[in-house]
């Protein structure tokens, strides 16, 4: 008899935990839960390569580790090139390990883009992801490319004065078989994202908000609501594209329905405080025209 | 079979016969005939691999550590800038303890650009934990590329080994070339600490002093271990194809009174040298040091030393003299020779024996 799986909206999120207890992460971590949801996607066969970030740090000090795959730590730019590597040599050899390089926005949106193209630009079979939380958080809060144009970080003390980087779209300029946008607010929305993508040969991306207590400055309880209000108001769109067609995920083309305020999402944290009435005007400009083009290309209008 | 062959397609073809899995590379001058002639025997069939081509030697070393620690037999091939590049991952490979085997085209650094023949690009990765050979044959070049796999992956060393050629003056000339069919002379790689699903750990993670401290110390015990495995290596490749290597290349130095010291192909230029030397009546010899990691024990006895460095240290000196006189406390006449492919002869080499001062440094071609 035929296999036949049920998709629901709501995915089984398998049991099977590859983050132990005690990881050294922030209170309120969401790049943690977002990775324990990658890896319960991904599944015992993989290896994760991870350059420097929040994620060298959380894994704990050698001889113990607290996760439960095998975690190549590598250098700041070189995660995509390490993992292409990787990737042909497991195909040489016959294995079908899944590699997945775990990344924070500073190793992608920065230093990490001229592999990362590379990587894609060769068709690397792996599975990138970036988990942003705008910022480079392991060195205590200094402006990145994906700081967002007002955030006050280490770096940016009045404001970053500069837009964030349209990462997704220099990605979407590769032409990849999967790409995907999410946030750690939605962990069954990731597992059914990686586990898309894995079932693809070739490229994939993954794009995951990762909203960051002491950096972006809110109460550690609040990590969820934050993700959420940032999906809700429409600063932060979810969407898969396969090839070059995109299909809006259901929060965004519920928040392109009817958004939550912006304001509500800028106030509850401490790193846009004291933004000026055309600062904030300006974030909602280019947020209002990035959901316009996505929803143009949604529809194939654009 | 005898053929004849660049010194670029004498690595390649070495590459392929050593049964290499993966090739990272990025083009440069005058390394570029390399990683073409991999790309032409994977695309043709002649040799099973995978062939990466990155888009930045940053990269290329990158891959080549992603693919090498899962216990795949790997290799890449750079020069100058390129090297330079990918210095960071260079300094990684060999902490990660993958054997890895890179070709370096030894090349002067810019500005202004360059392309021609300089040692001072792998010198300046000497401290990286890479082991470094020196050669100045085609054969040569041949010959060492395919022991450099079989020293690298020894358990008694795990460190990479970086097998350098000078840039046009060997990359591109054509000599003859004895090929030979490996057979088992490098056996299958094993890794043991290779990546596996079915072991789960931390590779590279965060590390305490205590264990870091030991972790490096590992690294120069592997250094020294090396010394034997070369050794071993060299013996039973003289015993198998019947060409003997040693640390250093001499020349009529059995009776010698001065030596002149080199490394690359001014070495065979001395060679000639110290013929023109031998009939004047001066009883000189050539010593050409292949081994720079480890750095070899020299008996160099109570005998005068011209030290060539195709190198400088700013602030500093020639590193090979440098490196002499560290090692074994002896004083020599330092000449810095071949800067950017200066042109240097045998006479001009016979001239730096003649005209030596002890304990001081020359610039050929300029006063300084």
């Amino acid at each position: 008899m035929k296999n036949i799986r049920v998709l629901t909206l709501m995915p089984t999120v398998p049991d099977t935990e590859y983050i132990h207890k005690c990881t050294s992460a922030c209170a309120g971590c969401s790049s943690d839960l977002i990775l324990r949801h990658v890896l319960k996607a991904a599944g015992p066969d993989t290896v994760l390569v991870v350059p420097a970030c929040c994620t060298s740090v959380l894994q704990g000090v050698y001889p113990n580790t607290s996760f439960g795959i095998p975690v190549y730590n590598v250098a700041f730019a070189s995660a995509a090139a390490v993992a292409s590597g990787m990737a042909a040599a497991f195909e040489e050899l016959g294995k079908n390990t899944n590699v997945i390089a775990y990344a924070g926005d500073g190793g992608t949106v920065d230093i990490g883009i001229q592999a990362l193209s590379g990587a894609l630009e060769r068709g690397t079979n792996f599975l990138y992801i970036c988990y942003d939380n705008e910022a480079y958080g392991n060195t205590g809060m200094q402006r990145s490319g994906s700081t967002p144009l007002g955030a006050r970080t280490t770096t940016t003390p009045g404001g970053k004065p500069h837009q964030k980087k349209d990462l997704d779209r220099i990605i979407a300029a590769h032409h990849l078989p999967y790409m995907a946008t999410s946030c750690s607010a939605y962990p069954q929305d990731i597992v059914r994202k990686v586990e898309k993508a894995l079932s693809i040969k070739g490229p994939k991306f993954l794009h995951i908000l990762a909203p960051c207590p002491p950096g972006w400055r809110y109460d550690t309880a609040k990590t969820i609501e934050v993700g959420k209000l940032a999906v809700r108001s429409g600063m932060w769109a979810m969407y898969e594209r396969e090839y070059d067609t995109l299909t809006l995920s259901g929060q965004t083309k519920a928040a392109m329905m009817k958004p939550a305020p912006l304001e509500e999402y800028l106030k509850i944290q401490g790193r846009f405080s004291g933004l000026k009435p055309d600062t904030i005007a300006e974030i909602r400009q280019s947020m209002e025209r990035n959901l316009r083009l996505l929803k143009k290309e949604a529809e194939g209008t654009c | 079979m005898l053929t004849i062959s660049t010194g670029n397609n004498a690595v390649a073809a070495a590459v392929r016969e050593a049964g290499t899995g993966v090739v990272a590379a990025y083009p440069i001058t005058p390394q570029t005939e390399i990683v073409e002639q991999i790309a032409n025997f994977v695309t043709k069939g002649s040799m099973k691999a995978s062939y990466i081509p990155v888009e930045s030697e940053h990269s290329a070393m990158a891959a080549c550590i992603g693919a090498s620690i899962t216990g795949i037999r790997t290799f890449t091939a750079t020069s100058s800038h390129g090297l330079l590049y990918m210095n960071e991952m260079v300094n990684w490979a060999a902490a990660a303890r993958l054997p890895i085997v890179m070709a370096n085209v030894n090349r002067a650094l810019g500005p202004g650009w360059n392309v021609w023949a300089e040692h001072t690009d792998s010198l300046q990765a000497r401290d990286t934990g890479w082991l470094q050979v020196y050669v100045a044959t085609v054969q040569e070049a041949y010959d060492a590329t395919l022991m450099a796999f079989r020293i690298a992956e020894d358990r008694r060393v795990y460190l990479p080994v970086m097998v350098n050629l000078d840039g046009f003056t060997l990359s591109h000339i054509t000599q003859q070339l004895e090929d030979v069919k490996i057979g088992d002379f490098i056996p299958p790689l094993v890794l043991d600490h290779k990546i596996d699903p079915a072991h789960p750990g931390g590779y590279g993670c965060m590390t305490s002093s205590v264990d870091y401290v030991r972790i490096r110390s590992d690294i120069e015990r592997s250094m020294r271990d090396s010394v034997e495995v070369i050794r071993e290596t060299e013996a039973e490749f003289a015993k198998r194809f019947g060409r003997s290597y040693s640390w250093t290349d001499d020349y009529r130095c059995e009776d010698a009174e001065v030596l002149i010291l080199s490394m690359g192909t001014l070495g065979k230029e001395a060679e000639v040298a110290i013929d023109i030397l031998r009939s004047e009546g001066v009883k000189a010899g050539s010593m050409r040091v292949r081994w720079i990691r480890p750095f070899p024990n020299l008996d160099l006895g109570d005998r005068e030393l011209v030290v060539i460095d195709r190198n400088y240290s700013f602030g500093f000196g020639g590193i090979l003299a440098g490196s002499i006189r560290a090692k074994t406390g002896k004083t020599c006449y330092n000449v810095i020779a071949g800067l950017g492919g200066q042109e240097v002869t045998y006479h001009d080499i016979a001239s730096f024996v003649r005209n030596r001062k002890i304990g001081t440094e020359e610039w050929f071609g300029v006063k300084i």
